[in-house]
């Protein structure tokens, strides 16, 4: 009897070509307005778009995936795809892209192609890019001599300590603790690999995480930085008024930045590489930003590639630009003079071409968040910051126990 | 078995599969689970799951977060349910009272927080305890006291919660203790009154005792309740600042639907289950003993 019912279903579901596609945020709104030319483009082919809030997506795609829902392709911010590599729940593109004419290798920022490769095979597209880069207020750092933005951390610490010492802003500069992203970045820009042994261990106690750390908490230390992040509910009414005049934030904030700054202030509003650590050092940044990814159990694999190769034709990625603002992931959108001509844009160019996946295990989401849990407890003083870094290596080999536990079973 | 046994036993059945199937299978699946180190590993693969005896429990009671946890869910408890319980039962007087005007209004405003959900509620409390443009402080700094970073504070995001919490909650007990209140016969009062006891000795020695079957039951239902906080930080903090504002039973959904870390959030589940229990028991136990 359930057998029959089970049978019923799935084929009445096979038989209507409608592709279940759950895309995440703002993404999943505007998508719609892409897929009649699809549908258009392809006979018979009907895409069905589900929305999910991003603080809801991890989630539900997790339950979806123990209630055996899986959409036939989804979105996934690209530090998820270990997790459902891990799952077995996604398919390999090898094959697919080296059929394929539309999507290949050399269309890609190197950095941000990696994040989808685990253990050597293919798992995702990227769909759109996103990477943090330094926002700063133009007018506020040439008084205080930096018409240009700062290159180094030293030159960071310096302006922002001049910034607040000649009171030309309340801090100098914004970084949230309670964000992992902040002593993420400097520990990959610091050479620090983050993890040790295959991926098995912490390393944040590390000499290269630990520089990066110190560095950060100095900001902390010299009140350079608010610490109550409740202070900025609004972080662009701190910015117009001059509460802080730096923060280091994504693709996201540009739109929101011109929609929001007053007349005055937005024309001081610019963007810029990240410092390095030294002088002529590469300055790298997160390789951020979602792809697309195929579910292993869909039955219409075929129809779900056409729609990723339409959603990753350059034209397609520039009208995605243009509804989204989320950067393309498709190198070829960007000689486009949308982008060309937006000035706020050409940081994030560069800075794209330097860019570092964190480490690809199915806990990192985990991790991440203990670092942020411990920077913070050090910036608020709790914890000094030997300590905070070896609790953090204590937990994060806690966390990966269960890793080494299924590598040493596959050794065997 | 006789035939009215059976017939019994008949009709009891469909409650009885209901509550088998959705409450006693649950949780004793839920207990294996938390012998298990079952995670987003063995989702995809059962044999990648472990059975692991107490080690969930062991380190649970190792796990720095827990103990932060729980002391912060024992100082909401301690500090909320009596408070809670204290504005309710002064609203519920102060409504009770014979020559007050519009009372089924004020029950109507004082009752609407607490059908009133919370994720709307929130959006308002965080403006009003906002540390720069917030209402709280604005009265606060009439006063001359300094701004206070309610929600960014980890001294103060607590005291916010419950404030919020109490406010929230407090006209589902007011409405019981109205209903206590006006069981209690006018006469005793009378009585009082003509032996010469005064306002306070009448609450004393009327109301508090002749109240007292209510007051186990709303301490017992609210205990149980705060121990259960979870809505008010997972809407207001998300349990930070520095885990400050974090519950047992946020740990807990942090741990099994966040971290898909089922087998070890299910060991929280029984530890918070066996706690209250426990709680439940003594306050059953103090509060007859002083009722009979």
């Amino acid at each position: 009897m359930t057998l029959l019912f089970i049978g019923g279903c799935s084929t009445s579901r096979d038989q209507s070509g409608t592709i279940e596609f759950w895309a995440v945020g703002a993404e999943g709104e505007h998508i719609r307005k892409l897929i009649p030319e699809f549908e258009r483009r392809n006979p018979g082919i009907k895409v069905r778009i589900q929305t999910i809030p991003w603080t809801a997506a991890h989630e539900k795609l997790l339950t979806a995936y123990a209630g055996n829902s899986m959409p036939d392709m989804y979105q996934l911010g690209n530090t998820w795809i270990p997790e459902f590599v891990a799952l077995d729940a996604i398919l390999e593109l090898d094959s697919l892209v080296k059929a394929s004419e539309t999507i290949g290798e050399t269309n890609y920022f190197p950095g941000i192609w990696a994040t989808n490769i685990i253990d050597g095979k293919l798992y995702g597209i990227p769909w759109y890019v996103d990477t943090r880069v330094l926002f700063y207020r133009r007018d506020l750092l040439a008084q205080v001599g930096y018409p240009e933005a700062p290159q180094t951390w030293d030159e960071l610490l310096d302006a922002s300590r001049r910034l607040v010492r000649e009171k030309k802003a309340t801090y100098g500069i914004l970084l949230p603790v309670n964000e992992w992203a902040g002593p993420v970045i400097l520990g990959i820009q610091a050479g620090s690999s983050l993890l040790r042994d295959n991926n098995c261990y912490g390393n944040f106690s590390g000499a290269e995480f630990r520089r990066a750390f110190d560095y950060f908490l100095q900001f902390y230390r010299e009140r350079l930085c608010p610490l109550g992040m409740s202070q900025v509910s609004n972080i662009y009414q701190g910015f117009a008024e001059g509460f802080y005049a730096m923060l280091i934030t994504g693709p996201w904030n540009i739109g929101e930045f011109l929609y929001r700054l007053p007349e005055d202030v937005r024309g001081n509003l610019a963007t810029a590489v990240l410092p390095a650590p030294e002088a002529g050092q590469p300055a790298f940044s997160l390789a951020g930003g979602s792809s697309l990814v195929v579910s292993k159990k869909s039955r219409k694999k075929n129809a779900v590639w056409k729609l990723i190769e339409y959603l990753s034709e350059a034209g397609t990625q520039i009208r995605f630009y243009d509804l989204t603002r989320d950067l393309p992931a498709v190198r070829e959108a960007w000689e486009d003079s949308v982008l060309v001509n937006n000035r706020y844009v050409a940081a994030f160019h560069e800075q794209l071409q330097m860019v570092k996946a964190t480490p690809k295990v199915p806990e990192w989401e985990q991790i991440a968040l203990k670092v942020q849990q411990y920077t913070e407890s050090a910036a608020y003083g709790e914890l000094s910051p030997e300590q905070a870094l070896r609790k953090l290596d204590r937990n994060v080999d806690q966390i990966l126990e269960k890793r080494r536990w299924l590598l040493s079973r596959t050794e065997e | 078995m006789n035939p009215s046994t059976r017939a019994a036993w008949l009709f009891l059945a469909p409650a009885l599969s209901a509550i088998t199937v959705f409450f006693f299978l649950p949780v004793i699946v839920a207990f294996v689970m938390s012998l298990t180190d079952f995670d987003i590993y063995s989702l995809a693969d059962i044999s990648k799951a472990r059975f692991v005896g107490v080690n969930n429990y062991w380190n649970l009671l190792h796990d720095a977060l827990f103990w932060k946890a729980l002391r912060n869910t024992t100082y909401f408890v301690v500090v909320g349910v009596p408070l809670s319980i204290a504005t309710s039962l002064g609203a519920a007087i102060l409504l009770n009272n014979r020559f007050l005007k519009f009372k089924s209004l004020f029950r109507l405003a004082y009752f609407t927080p607490v059908v009133t959900t919370l994720v709307a509620v929130a959006v308002v409390w965080r403006y009003i305890y906002h540390p720069r443009f917030g209402l709280m402080n604005y009265w606060l700094g009439l006063f001359g006291v300094n701004p206070i970073d309610w929600l960014g504070d980890p001294v103060w995001a607590m005291p916010a919660l419950i404030i919020l919490a109490v406010w929230k909650n407090f006209g589902y007990n007011m409405i019981i203790f109205i209903a206590g209140l006006q069981s209690i016969p006018d006469e005793l009062y009378e009585a009082a009154h003509i032996d010469g006891a005064g306002k306070w000795q009448q609450f004393r020695n009327i109301t508090i005792p002749m109240l007292a079957p209510t007051t186990l039951f709303v301490g017992i239902i609210t205990v149980i309740g705060y121990f259960q906080f979870f809505a008010e930080p997972y809407v207001m903090t998300q349990g930070g600042p520095l885990n400050s504002t974090l519950s047992i039973v946020l740990l807990m959904y942090q741990e099994g639907f966040r971290w898909w870390r089922m087998g070890y959030s299910s060991s929280i589940a029984f530890v918070l289950f066996f706690i209250v229990f426990v709680i439940t028991l003594i306050q059953l136990k103090v509060q007859k003993s002083r009722v009979v």
